[in-house]
């Protein structure tokens, strides 16, 4: 038995895109938040659940690590969110120019950040090899530059489709502000994991 | 891609089910010299690992990317590239297991590959990598169809579907989307530290190096117990909406019956350590897990006398979906009745590792998932193919695998009282194991009857069942408002959702909306509480480069076992297969054709 349509309304009218909450891409990021954010979670307990095991914090004869290039990193990477807020508030306003300049700068700011990102496995000072301390220390680190390296390869990607005719469909532009959404979610991340390899270290006896 | 998922999973199923045979076949005698013990370990492992990640939690979710646009009056469902992505990820895990499992090299530590004994040291060769990295495989795309069912239920919905109008099995998934989401990452995080510490020598799990090989055990069962809930769940929804239809009533205390799944999917968070009981924990930790496992009863109890309520006040009609929910009921019940004896302590330390609680398990998990899930493609087999799966056949199924089942695992909890560890591979004679074992062997081959019984049943109706119609068991949801099989489309005219039984509340006229693009692909996206219509979405094409990016990445994942260079060197060909992926198609130019 087919049942008989009976019409109630008209959905020609919609738009076929918005920012935030209302769009689909945002609700996908969101959800990858949140499995990317229960993931750093897991890297956590692994770290304070070997910590809790041992004895000292770094083990005996193993050097603290140095500070000077995750203090860099840190500056950089903090400071960059004034870019990214400008390159949001520009894509939602749909200032093709501006977006165009400012996704280069992110870019560039990406690269910068892994470039440092290499000196501050080097000044870990212990290899993954060495003991537990050494393998969880090096799990964090890698953790985030999985994280920096995927939404840099994503900006890259998007400031080169910016530049073609792609550029000027309005979905873009909530691509763009999605991006730029993920950045804040890379340093919020990056804040505890900066407390953990570098400073628990030195405070815990 | 979804009804290729689910077919897939059944292929699955029986691998493991031919398993599960060879396990009982071993067994029946004492001292059988059939299999060898290292052959054995093998195939309990293979066993468990497919049922749990190639079979119980994949054919869960394409259950639900089958039918939850329909439920919800949605064209597709969210993000449908990523699901073809998911599906040959997955397909590529799956084969890769069985293929080094026929090549004698499959993974021997059991389903959970406890640490030390996959460390390094005492599982040396490939065989813990393949199990490690086929994890990471289904996981991967576990959680992509994690991301598309949370997107699809909250904003795809029909308009005027609220939250409060959504059907419970809508609900459940949710639920169930969201628990992958909080608990499978940690056994991908876990899994990635044993390939690192069997492949470039770190040290997570190495006492001697300070790790320990408990953060194993934490981080698996913190996955490993919302695992289970994350296949019950959609069983239980399942049974609710065949309960519904069959009772011919709406469901009874349906913000119950919601709230039951939403509380089980909290405290299923909160009691993963009742599988560490024999670990030695803090007193206040055995007191804790204790509660909150004999607590996680609750809401399911709540949930059985709603059906039994629903059944009660309606008018049941005894055909075989609902008589699968009825040997769901009784033995679902028994499981859960062993589980709350397993919750306490002292009766745990005893019967740990013993076949009661190969018993346990399996009565909950085929109790609570696959019989659902039979009842469920009994019941819906009409709206994927058209036709009717015959009766006659189905109740003679029913009644084979209901008998052999529990002649097969009922045994079990008496061998197991009696002191039979798990994963032996042989037993001597009289221990008093005998009768029990060779009880359960014949059940087993009953139950494997039964099964293909089943599945004679659904080829012989697919080419020769009587035709379907679009609402052969005159139930309430949308996804009975559209022909059998659907269109691609799936709908005609968006509907409109008026109650939580829309068709019950409309006999013979369907309320809809107009407005969707007839010459391009495009869906409705509404808000997420109140479901107004909100925008119109452009689907995406199908493309091959989903394909290509899951070949790319099974190439790298496969290749790392090896040598962790391929990750390196394998990135760029993934990245660049994914970016091909993203780039926009030609954008569209032409004006809407407006209808006049």
């Amino acid at each position: 038995m087919m049942l008989q349509p009976r019409f109630t309304g008209d959905l020609s009218s919609l738009h076929t895109h918005a920012f935030g909450h209302r769009s689909l891409t945002w609700w996908g990021v969101i959800a990858f938040f949140m499995i990317e954010g229960t993931a750093f979670a897991m890297g956590a307990v692994a770290y304070f659940f070997v910590m809790n095991l041992d004895q000292s914090w770094p083990p005996p004869d193993v050097p603290l690590p140095g500070l000077l290039a995750g203090a860099l990193f840190t500056v950089v990477l903090l400071a960059s969110e004034i870019p990214n807020t400008m390159l949001k508030r520009a894509a939602e306003k749909g200032e093709l120019r501006r977006v165009r300049t400012l996704i280069l700068l992110l870019g560039a700011v990406g690269t910068l950040l892994l470039a440092i990102r290499v000196f501050e496995f080097a000044s870990l000072n212990v290899w993954w090899s060495d003991n537990a301390y050494g393998s969880v220390q090096w799990a964090l680190l890698f953790l985030h530059t999985l994280h920096i390296a995927t939404d840099w390869a994503d900006t890259i990607v998007l400031a080169g489709l910016m530049h073609t005719r792609h550029g000027q469909e309005g979905r873009r532009f909530v691509d763009v502000a999605e991006n730029a959404m993920y950045w804040r979610f890379v340093w919020l991340c990056w804040i505890p994991f900066y407390l953990m390899i570098y400073w628990l270290p030195r405070w815990v006896p | 891609v979804a009804r290729r998922y689910i077919v897939t999973a059944m292929v699955f199923l029986a691998l493991g089910g031919i398993l599960g045979l060879a396990i009982r076949l071993q067994l029946a005698r004492p001292e059988s010299g059939l299999i060898s013990a290292d052959r054995y370990n093998q195939i309990f492992t293979v066993h468990g690992t497919t049922m749990m990640f190639l079979f119980a939690v994949p054919v869960m979710e394409a259950m639900a990317i089958y039918l939850l646009p329909l439920m919800l009056g949605t064209r597709a469902v969210a993000f449908p590239r990523l699901n073809a992505f998911s599906y040959w990820v997955y397909l590529s895990g799956g084969v890769l297991l069985w293929v080094d499992f026929v090549l004698n090299v499959g993974p021997e530590a059991g389903w959970f590959s406890y640490v030390p004994l996959s460390g390094p040291e005492y599982s040396p060769g490939k065989r813990t990598d393949i199990w490690a990295q086929m994890v990471t495989f289904t996981e991967v795309a576990a959680l992509a169809v994690a991301v598309e069912l949370v997107a699809t239920i909250l904003k795809l919905r029909a308009p005027g579907m609220t939250l409060a109008r959504m059907p419970v099995f809508a609900w459940a998934m949710l639920v169930v989307a969201l628990m992958v989401i909080f608990s499978m990452p940690a056994v991908a995080m876990a899994s990635g530290m044993l390939l690192s510490d069997r492949m470039v020598g770190t040290h997570f799990f190495n006492q001697q190096e300070y790790g320990d090989a408990l953060l194993w055990q934490h981080m698996f069962w913190f996955f490993g117990h919302p695992e289970v809930y994350i296949i019950f769940l959609p069983g239980a929804a399942f049974v609710s909406e065949i309960t519904q239809t069959f009772s011919r009533r709406p469901i009874f205390g349906y913000s119950a019956v919601v709230l039951s799944l939403v509380a089980t999917g909290l405290l299923a968070f909160g009691l993963w350590v009742h599988h560490m009981f024999a670990t030695g924990l803090p007193r206040i930790g055995y007191s804790f897990y204790t509660a909150a496992s004999m607590t996680v009863a609750i809401p399911t109890g709540v949930q059985l006398f709603c059906w039994i309520a629903t059944m009660w006040d309606g008018r049941p009609r005894f055909q075989v979906p609902l008589i699968w929910v009825a040997g769901f009921v009784v033995t679902f019940v028994i499981g859960g009745l062993t589980g709350v004896m397993l919750a306490s302590v002292p009766l745990d330390l005893q019967l740990h590792d013993s076949y009661f609680v190969v018993a346990h398990f399996h009565y909950v998990l085929v109790g609570g998932a696959v019989f659902p899930l039979l009842g469920a493609i009994h019941y819906w087999f009409p709206k994927m193919t058209g036709r009717m799966m015959s009766e006659g056949l189905g109740k003679l199924a029913f009644g084979l695998v209901f008998l052999g089942f529990h002649a097969a695992f009922f045994p079990m909890h008496v061998s197991g009282i009696l002191g039979m560890p798990r994963r032996v591979y042989t037993y001597p004679e009289n221990m008093g194991w005998d009768t029990p074992n060779m009880i359960a062997s014949i059940g087993a081959f009953v139950f494997a009857l039964g099964v293909l019984v089943y599945v004679a049943n659904a080829l012989i109706s697919l080419k020769r069942g009587a035709l379907a119609g679009d609402n052969p068991w005159d139930a309430p949801g949308f996804e009975w408002a559209t022909s059998s099989p659907p269109p691609s489309y799936n709908f005609p005219h968006i509907p409109v959702s008026t109650g939580r039984t829309p068709l019950w509340e409309h006999r013979g006229e369907l309320p809809v909306m107009t407005g969707l693009r007839v010459d391009d692909r495009e869906m409705l996206l509404t808000t997420v509480i109140e479901a107004r219509p909100d925008l119109r979405e452009p689907v995406p094409e199908p493309t091959l480069w989903p394909f290509i990016s899951a070949v790319a990445l099974a190439v790298v994942l496969i290749c790392s076992m090896f040598t962790p260079w391929a990750v390196l060197l394998g990135t760029p060909p993934v990245a660049a297969a994914l970016i091909a992926w993203f780039w926009p198609k030609e954008p569209q130019i032409e004006p809407e054709p407006v209808i006049e």
